[in-house]
C-alpha cells in the first residue's frame, strides 16, 4: 500500500538530483507523518542519542500506543575533532522514529522510507545485519539489526525489549537514521562539511564548522572541571528532590526529574571529554546515572499504569 | 510415501545462529516423530536469512492398528476385582475371554492418522525452540528470534490445520525481498517449494549458497588476475546474509596496501564482511576485495561497488591513522603506563599488575625451557603493551600480531618481537605451538597466570560454563610442555605464582587448595587430549592412578606402557602382575594383607626361593631404569618375571595352613605388584 501511495513521488525523485540535508529531513518528516506519526521537534536538553528523548525512552513504557518521529541533535563531546575530521562531529543529527506497538509491516515501512529519500532497492544492496542494541546508562536493550546500504550502516533498527531496567509491556519498533552519513552517501561527498544543506548553495560547513571548532575546544580544554562536577551533583540532587515532590494530581514530578537526569548525563560526558574521570570513578558515575534513570523510568511506568 | 514440509518464515535471522537453528529443528522434530512411534526415511532442515524449513521423507499416512492384550483377574476372583478391571479397560464381562483360567481383555487400538499428530509436535518445537536470544514483538508474548511472518505446513500435499499467534498455516511462501514480486505463491511439495524459491531468486540450501559464493567469488577474482583468500567462517556468515548471493569485485585504494595484511583483512572481515584478495603473481594482498551482495542490481552492481569502496576507504583511513599513531617512538612505555589504569579483573587487579606476574613467572620458567632469562623477562614485560594501542583497541583480535609489528618497527630483538606475536598461541586445537624458547616461555607464563589467577579467586569452569576459557589455557599449557619436552613441576609453578602474587589479586584462596584443584584440572584435560589423540583409555587411567605433576613424564609413561603392551613381550609383562594382583585382591577381602618383604623360610620350595631371588635383582634393575627415565625398558623387564611367578603359583598353595607361610607368600606377591607401581596401576588394564 505504501509503495502505491508514494510511487508518483518516487519515480519523480529518482531522476532528480540527490536531496539536500534539509530536504532529507523534510522527506522523512513527510513520509512518517503519512504513517500517522506525531512529528515532534528536537528535545531542548543536550542528549547523546535520540533514544534519550522522553518521547522514546519514557513513552516506550506502559501499554499506551504511540507513534512519533523527530530529529534529535546528538552531543558526543569526546567525538569532537575541531572541525578537522571529515566524518566525526561532537554535534550531529539523528532521525528517530518510534512506533508502539511495532506494526507487523515495519520492515516494509522502513524500506519505503529509504525509497522515499532516493535509495532504490533495484540499485542498492540493502541488508539487515544482526546488531542487538543496548544502552546500559538507561537500562535499555532490544534486538534488531544495523541496516546496511552497500556496506554502510544507515540505520539502527531495534525492537525494544526493555527500558529503564524494566521489561516492556508492549514492544516498540525504533528506527535511528544517521542523517549526515546517509546524506553524504546520497550526495556522494566525502566530507561532511561539503554536504549541501539546502538547494541555495548553503553547505553544512557554513552552518556548523565554526560551532565544531569552538565546542571541541571547550569540550577538551575549556570547561571548568570543578564547576562541571558541582553541577553534576546539583542535578543529581534535583532528580531525587523532584521525584519526592508531587504535582496537582498528586503525581511525582517524574518528567522534570528525568530532564535533570539528562543534564547530569551530559555533564558527565563533558567531564569525560575533559579527561576528568579516572578509570576507577567511571563505573561509579555511570552507575549513578543509571540508578537515577531507572528510578524515573519505574515511576513513569507506574504513573502510566495508573492513568490507564 | 508421504512427505512433510514445514517453513517458518521470519524477518532476518542472525547469520551466526542459522546453522545451529537448522540442526536444532532437525533434532527436535525428529525426536518428536520418534517419540510418537512415527518412522521416516530422512529428515533435513534448511536455513537462510528469512526462513527455516524442514522436510521429512517417508512418513506413514497412519500408524497401524494394534491389539493390546490386558490380563485381568483369575477365574473365580472376587466380584469387586472383576468390576475394577472392567472399569479400567472400559469393557463388559461378555467381551472378555477366558484363557488358562485368566480373564483377558483385548483392546483394539485403531491406527492414528499421522496428520493428526503433526500440529501438536510443531507447536511444541516452536514454543520450546532454543534460540540463543529471542524477542517479543508488538503486544504478543510469543518469542521467536525475530518476528515470525508466515507458516507453511504441508503433509502429503495437504495443509495441516495450525494456528499460532494469529498466523494460520498454509501452502504459500514468498521469494526474495527485492528480486521477486513479493507476492506469495503456493507449493505442493518440497520439489515445487525449492523450485518456486529458485524461480523467485532464493537459494534455499545454505551449503549451496556457500558453493555459489565460493565459485563466483573465485571467478570474479580470476578475471582480475587475483585469487580469493579462503575464509570458511566468513563464508558461512555471508551465506547467512544472502538469499541470492552475488559476489562483486571491489577496488581498494592501493595506498592502503602499506598497512599490515592482517589489519586489512580484519577490517574487511569484521566490519564489512568482505573477502580479502591476493595477487596471483606475487602472492601478496591485492588492492581489491569481494563483496557478496544480496541482489542483482539493475546497473550491474556499479553503485554497490562504489558504495562499498567508499565505506572501506573510510575504515582503512582509520586503520592508517591508528597505524601511524601506534608506530610513534616511545609508544611501548606509554602503553605500559596506560595498562596501570586498565582493569584485568576486579579481583585480579590491573593489566599492569598482571604483566608483573607474567614477567616473574617467565623469569622462573626460562631456565627450564633453556631460554635466556633476561630476554624472556623483557619479552614478558612488553607482551601485553599493544593492548593499549589504538589498533588493538579497534580490533581486539589483532592483539599480539600488532605488538609484533610495533616491536619490529621499534627495532626490538627478533626473539622479543616473536614472543609478543606468538605468546597467545595455541589458541585452539587447530593452532600451532610457539616454537622459539622465548616465545614458549612467555606463552606458558601468560597462560599459567590466567589459570592460577582465576582458580585462586575461585572462578573455576563449571559444567559447560568456562567464561575465561581456562580449559583452553590448560590445553595450551599441556601442548607447549609436550612439544617443548619441558620438564617442570606444576606444583612448583603454582607456588611460583603465589610467591609473586603482588598487590593485584584480592581475596585469594590457600595455595594448597588451589594446587590440588589445578592438578586435578590438568589431569582431566590431559585425559581429554590423549583420548582425542585416540589413545587407549585404560593405559591413560593406569598411569594417571599415580598423582604426578610433571605432565611430560606422565605422557612419557603412557607412551611407554602403550608400547610395552603392543610389543611381543607385553602380555608376559602384564601376566605376572595380573596373577599376583588377582590373588592379593581375593585375600585382601579376608583381612588386612601383611606388610613388609618376604624372607627365605626354612623348607621353602625351590620355586619360592627362585622368585625371592629374582625379585631382589629385578628391583634394582627397574629402579636403575626408572632413574634413567627409561620407562619402556623398565616395564618390559617385568616380562622376565612371568616364568618364575607362574612356577611359584602353580607349584605352591599361597593360602597355606601355616599362617607364617601364607603371610610370607602374600608379601612376595605384593612385591611383584610393587615393582610396576611407581609407573602405573597395571590392574586397571584388562
Amino acid at each position: 500500500m505504501v509503495r502505491a501511495k508514494f510511487s508518483g513521488i518516487f519515480s519523480a525523485m529518482a531522476s532528480q538530483e540527490p536531496l539536500s540535508f534539509q530536504d532529507l529531513i523534510l522527506t522523512l518528516h513527510h513520509y512518517w507523518s503519512e504513517q500517522g506519526c506525531v512529528i515532534l521537534q528536537p528535545y531542548d536538553i543536550e542528549v547523546g542519542a535520540g533514544t534519550l528523548h522522553p518521547a522514546t525512552v519514557l513513552r516506550a513504557l506502559g501499554r499506551k500506543p504511540w507513534k512519533c518521529a523527530y530529529v534529535q541533535p546528538s552531543r558526543r563531546p569526546v567525538d569532537g575533532r575541531y572541525g578537522e575530521n571529515p566524518n566525526r562531529l561532537q554535534h550531529y543529527y539523528q532521525y528517530q522514529v518510534i512506533l508502539k506497538p511495532n506494526p507487523e509491516n515495519l520492515q516494509e515501512l522502513y524500506l519505503g522510507s529509504l525509497k522515499a529519500i532516493g535509495l532504490d532497492t533495484s540499485l542498492h544492496d540493502i541488508r539487515f545485519v544482526e546488531d542487538d542494541w543496548e544502552n546500559p546508562t538507561v537500562g535499555a536493550w532490544g534486538l534488531g539489526w544495523e541496516v546496511w546500504c552497500d556496506g554502510m550502516e544507515v540505520t539502527q533498527y531495534t525492537y525494544f525489549q526493555g527500558v529503564g531496567g524494566i521489561e516492556v509491556d508492549v514492544v516498540s519498533g525504533e528506527l535511528t537514521y544517521g542523517l549526515e552519513r546517509l546524506c553524504m552517501y546520497l550526495q556522494n561527498v566525502d566530507n561532511v562539511y561539503d554536504l549541501k544543506f539546502n538547494k541555495d548553495g548553503v553547505k553544512y560547513g557554513d552552518v556548523f564548522l565554526e560551532n565544531e571548532r569552538q565546542q571541541s575546544a571547550a569540550n577538551f580544554t575549556g570547561y571548568d572541571v570543578d564547576g562541571l562536577k558541582r553541577r553534576f551533583e546539583d542535578m543529581e540532587r534535583e532528580v531525587s528532590r523532584l521525584l519526592g515532590m508531587t504535582g496537582p494530581q498528586g503525581q511525582a514530578l517524574v518528567l522534570p526529574a528525568y530532564d535533570h537526569v539528562l543534564k547530569a548525563s551530559h555533564l558527565f560526558n563533558l567531564m569525560d571529554a575533559r579527561g576528568a574521570i579516572a578509570v576507577a570513578e567511571r563505573q561509579s558515575y555511570i552507575g549513578r546515572i543509571r540508578d537515577l534513570c531507572k528510578a524515573c523510568a519505574q515511576e513513569w511506568a507506574r504513573q502510566e499504569e495508573e492513568r490507564a | 510415501m508421504p512427505q512433510l514440509l514445514i517453513e517458518l518464515q521470519s524477518e532476518e535471522i542472525p547469520a551466526r545462529m542459522q546453522l545451529g537453528a537448522a540442526r536444532d529443528f532437525e533434532r527436535l522434530f525428529g525426536a518428536k516423530l520418534t517419540a510418537s512411534g512415527l518412522t521416516y526415511d530422512s529428515i533435513k532442515a534448511y536455513v537462510g536469512p528469512r526462513r527455516l524449513a524442514l522436510v521429512v521423507e517417508g512418513l506413514p499416512v497412519e500408524t497401524a492398528a494394534v491389539t493390546e492384550e490386558v490380563k485381568g483377574p483369575k477365574e473365580g476372583a472376587p466380584e469387586q476385582a472383576m468390576a475394577g478391571f472392567l472399569r479400567k479397560v472400559g469393557l463388559t464381562q461378555d467381551q472378555l475371554t477366558l484363557e488358562n483360567g485368566v480373564w483377558l481383555a483385548r483392546i483394539e487400538k485403531p491406527g492414528r492418522k499421522t496428520a493428526d499428530s503433526l500440529s501438536g509436535m510443531l507447536m511444541d518445537v516452536i514454543l520450546g525452540f532454543p534460540w540463543p536470544k529471542s524477542m517479543r514483538s508488538g503486544t504478543s508474548s510469543f518469542r521467536w528470534v525475530r518476528p515470525l511472518k508466515r507458516i507453511l505446513f504441508l503433509f502429503d500435499g495437504q495443509v495441516i490445520p495450525f494456528e499460532l499467534e494469529g498466523l494460520v498455516a498454509g501452502n504459500q511462501t514468498v521469494g526474495h525481498r527485492y528480486l521477486s514480486s513479493g507476492e506469495p505463491f503456493a507449493v505442493n511439495d518440497f520439489a515445487s517449494y525449492q523450485k518456486g524459491l529458485a524461480d523467485n531468486s532464493v537459494i534455499l540450501d545454505h551449503a549451496e549458497r556457500q558453493a555459489v559464493i565460493l565459485d563466483k567469488a573465485r571467478a570474479v577474482c580470476d578475471v582480475a588476475g587475483c585469487e580469493l583468500m579462503d575464509d570458511q567462517g566468513l563464508l558461512e556468515e555471508v551465506a547467512g546474509l544472502n538469499e541470492w548471493p552475488v559476489p562483486i569485485l571491489g577496488d581498494m585504494d592501493p595506498r592502503f596496501l602499506t598497512l599490515p595484511p592482517e589489519v586489512i583483512k580484519t577490517s574487511m572481515r569484521t566490519h564489512q564482511k568482505y573477502f580479502a584478495v591476493r595477487d596471483k603473481a606475487t602472492g601478496k594482498m591485492a588492492a581489491h576485495f569481494v563483496i557478496v551482495a544480496n541482489t542483482r542490481a539493475v546497473d550491474g552492481g556499479e553503485e554497490i561497488k562504489r558504495g562499498n569502496a567508499k565505506v572501506l576507504s573510510a575504515r582503512l583511513s582509520d586503520g592508517v591513522f591508528f597505524w601511524t599513531e601506534d608506530n610513534k617512538a616511545g609508544n611501548f612505555d606509554g602503553w605500559l603506563e596506560r595498562l596501570k589504569g586498565t582493569t584485568f579483573h576486579v579481583k585480579l587487579g590491573t593489566m599492569a599488575q598482571r604483566v608483573e606476574r607474567i614477567t616473574a613467572l617467565a623469569k622462573y620458567i626460562a631456565p627450564l625451557l633453556k631460554a635466556d632469562p633476561a630476554v624472556a623477562t623483557e619479552a614478558a614485560r612488553l607482551a601485553k603493551a599493544d593492548l593499549a594501542s589504538k589498533m588493538v583497541g579497534e580490533f581486539p583480535e589483532l592483539q599480539g600480531v600488532m605488538g609484533g609489528y610495533y616491536a619490529d618497527a621499534a627495532k626490538l630483538p627478533a626473539d622479543i618481537a616473536n614472543a609478543i606475536r606468538e605468546h597467545y598461541k595455541p589458541q585452539g586445537p587447530g593452532d600451532t605451538v610457539p616454537t622459539g624458547a622465548i616465545s614458549a616461555t612467555v606463552a606458558l607464563a601468560d597462560k599459567i597466570d590466567t589459570l592460577v589467577g582465576f582458580f585462586a579467586i575461585d572462578e573455576k569452569p563449571t559444567g559447560s560454563k568456562d567464561p575465561y576459557a581456562l580449559r583452553r589455557s590448560a590445553l595450551g599449557i599441556l601442548r607447549i610442555l609436550r612439544e617443548h619436552n619441558a620438564r617442570l613441576s606444576l606444583t612448583a609453578l603454582v607456588k611460583a605464582w603465589f610467591a609473586n602474587v603482588g598487590s593485584g589479586p584480592q581475596g585469594v584462596r590457600q595455595a594448597a587448595d588451589v594446587t590440588g584443584e589445578i592438578l586435578d584440572f590438568f589431569t582431566d584435560r590431559l585425559k581429554v587430549q590423549l583420548r582425542e589423540d585416540g589413545r587407549n583409555h585404560e593405559v591413560i587411567d593406569a598411569v594417571l592412578a599415580n598423582k604426578d605433576d610433571d605432565m611430560v613424564r606422565v605422557v612419557g609413561r603412557i607412551d611407554a606402557l602403550d608400547r610395552v603392551l603392543q610389543s611381543p613381550q607385553g602380555q608376559d609383562a602384564l601376566a605376572a602382575h595380573k596373577r599376583a594382583a588377582n590373588i592379593l585382591a581375593a585375600e585382601a577381602k579376608k583381612g588386612a594383607l601383611p606388610q613388609g618383604e618376604a624372607e627365605v623360610q626354612p623348607g621353602a620350595p625351590d620355586v619360592e626361593l627362585a622368585l625371592i631371588q629374582q625379585l631382589k635383582t629385578q628391583k634394582g634393575v627397574i629402579e636403575n631404569l626408572l632413574n634413567a627415565e627409561n620407562t619402556y625398558e623398565a616395564l618390559l623387564s617385568l616380562a622376565a618375571l612371568r616364568q618364575n611367578v607362574d612356577a611359584f603359583l602353580d607349584g605352591v598353595l599361597v593360602n597355606a595352613d601355616d599362617a607364617a607361610v601364607r603371610a610370607n607368600r602374600l608379601k612376595l606377591l605384593a612385591q611383584v605388584c610393587a615393582l610396576s607401581a611407581p609407573v602405573a596401576d597395571l590392574s586397571r588394564i584388562a
